[in-house]
């Protein structure tokens, strides 16, 4: 069975039958403005679904962004929620996505970052600077995906097995090993 | 510290604990297997005589790669995978999985009251059970033996009425999308009546044994502090943040299944040490308590599942005799429904902190890639640093306050 597309519309999700909503959502919206507005260039795409807002950002400035966010105070995305990676499939390019979930505990707002990364330029720089919490969650990504972070301290294996080679949650792993 | 480096899958242990010691410093393995570190948790100990110098966790002895097995199997099917992953929390693992997906269907506002007031009822009972676990065998590692088999009994009429509900007592996959898969049997309020109506001599006892006891006090006290700041950066979530002074609650946060119409607290406590998180975590247990009884009050008849044919079931009498509920059974049955591309974001408050489910949809009837954020996973890194200049006693007794369940930490 092969997979459906992975891109989604762009739905207005005032109409869908979600949770209230945490904030306006003009709070992340100032937050994609004023992203803009520091770092030009830094914005690929927006995307909204489900009363969730994701940003694509270029892989060279993720960590000033994350930075200019967590530090910001009228964001203060404090908390990293999540950092992990997403295989797109073999022939998609790029192939890979790094997700970052931020989460501001005194604004009571989410947000969801996203880089893209090709097989042959596997790297991102590191948020380990602004989150130490993504040293195990990179490590981890690392260890499933083979996506390499710049500048992170003891990059090396979390889960699996020293003596395993390859990157199990990619897509052309078997899902019972070699 | 922050070179590039050299590609290495793998740095040995010893690399990097020659890196951090001292001649005169001892490593010392404490794990895979050993009853304090609740779990198959390796932690390579440096010590200064019995001082702590550095530990390193290493995990991934519990590596199953249940990540990765979500997207061979249907969405309905990877909820007993779920179950798996904290396995003191189930019913919570069950609740976030599911709840992502109605976020991803739409269908959030479609779960009938009642689907939702036993979920919630579940969720707190489930929350109880786990603290349980928790005071039994923090209590046994710090040498309080007898508050083991105390916490069990509790423990065991949750799991009983849990035996009631669905049939299982650890793997209960009792939650679908949608609702529940059955209406809980007429006798199962007044088995949660009578725990509720017990349970309060249950904590008076733990009290007594524990709270204000000298012995308690003198190992838990200052020992193993985190600071409000140090936890929000090294993302501890759940009641080892909360210890720290940081009221965040996904119950409060962001309200789930209906948590805004309960009136519970949010525990918190300053001092950032272990016997802080004790604290929180038994005010936690009087505040499930405390949500318990109330869903016992609102208990309404009515449907608890969603009325999307599509998506649930139907009901074995309505499948038998009517021929468009037959269609349904058997695509839903044979080949599961389908989620419409996107990706959704979801965390709900499990017992040991923020656990969020994040799933990206293709339009097939399998998820395209689940991944699960465990509590667990994320509080564990915060242990060198809470372990640090500690005796290596204390440091089992900071492992026991941070709640870690290796299921959870390795997937």
């Amino acid at each position: 069975m092969s997979h459906g597309s992975l891109e989604h519309s762009d739905s207005n999700v005032e109409a869908q039958a979600t949770d209230a909503p945490l904030v306006p959502k003009s709070l992340v919206e100032q937050a994609i403005e004023q992203v803009k507005e520091k770092f030009e260039t830094a914005i690929e795409d927006i995307k909204k679904h489900v009363g969730e807002t994701t940003v694509y950002i270029k892989r060279e400035n993720i960590a000033d962004v994350c930075r200019f966010l967590r530090d910001d105070p009228s964001f203060q995305f404090n908390l990293l929620s999540d950092l992990t990676g997403v295989d797109r499939g073999i022939e998609e390019d790029p192939r890979f996505e790094v997700v970052y979930h931020l989460t501001s505990l005194p604004k009571r707002t989410r947000l969801r970052l996203k880089v893209r990364v090709s097989e042959e330029d596997c790297h991102v720089p590191t948020v380990v600077g602004v989150w130490p919490t993504a040293n195990w969650h990179e490590r981890e990504t690392f260890d499933l995906m083979g996506i390499r972070f710049d500048g992170h301290p003891d990059l090396r294996k979390i889960l699996t097995p020293d003596d395993l080679e390859g990157h199990p949650l990619r897509k052309d792993f078997p899902l019972r090993g070699y | 510290m922050s070179k590039v480096l050299e590609y290495s899958p793998t740095k040995t242990f010893e690399q990097q604990v020659r890196e951090t010691a001292l001649d005169s410093n001892i490593t010392v393995s404490m794990g895979p297997q050993h009853p304090s570190t609740h779990g198959v948790l390796r932690l390579e100990v440096v010590l200064d005589g019995e001082t702590v110098v550095n530990t390193i966790p290493d995990i991934g002895y519990l590596h199953t790669g249940m990540e990765k097995i979500m997207e061979t199997k249907k969405y309905q099917q990877n909820i007993t995978i779920t179950d798996r992953m904290d396995y003191l929390n189930p019913m919570g693992n069950n609740l976030g999985y599911v709840m992502c997906i109605e976020k991803l269907l739409g269908i959030v506002d479609d779960i009938p009251e009642r689907a939702k007031t036993i979920r919630v009822m579940l969720v707190e009972l489930q929350r109880i059970a786990s603290h349980m676990v928790w005071l039994g065998t923090h209590a046994l590692d710090i040498g309080a033996m007898s508050m083991f088999f105390y916490c069990f009994r509790e423990r065991e009429k949750i799991l009983n009425i849990f035996e009631a509900v669905c049939g299982g007592r650890m793997t209960v996959s009792f939650f679908r999308v949608g609702g529940l898969p059955y209406d809980i049997p007429d006798f199962v309020p007044g088995l949660v009546k009578e725990f509720c109506d017990n349970f309060p001599n249950a904590l008076k006892e733990y009290d007594t044994l524990l709270t204000g006891n000298k012995i308690f006090q003198n190992r838990t006290r200052g020992v193993g502090i985190i600071t409000a700041e140090d936890a929000i950066a090294w993302g501890v979530t759940g009641p080892s943040l909360r210890g720290s002074g940081i009221d965040y609650d996904v119950r409060r946060y962001d309200p789930y299944c209906g948590y805004e119409n309960y009136d519970f607290d949010v525990p918190v406590e300053k001092d950032g040490d272990v016997f802080a998180r004790y604290m929180v975590r038994m005010r936690e247990l009087r505040e499930s308590h405390k949500i318990v009884k109330q869903t016992l009050k609102r208990l309404e008849p009515g449907p608890v599942k969603a009325d999307t044919p599509k998506v649930c079931l139907p009901d074995r009498e309505v499948m038998l005799n009517q021929m468009d509920a037959l269609i349904h059974h058997f695509l839903l049955a044979g080949l599961g429904f389908t989620v419409p591309p996107g990706e959704a974001y979801h965390a709900i408050e499990g017992s040991k902190g923020e656990y969020g489910v994040y799933i990206i949809s293709d339009g097939s009837e399998n998820p395209y890639r689940v991944h699960v954020r465990g509590p667990s996973f994320v509080n564990l890194q915060a242990l060198p640093m809470m372990a640090k200049g500690e005796m290596i006693a204390d440091t089992v007794a900071i492992i026991g306050s941070l709640d870690i369940v290796l299921g959870e930490i390795d997937r």
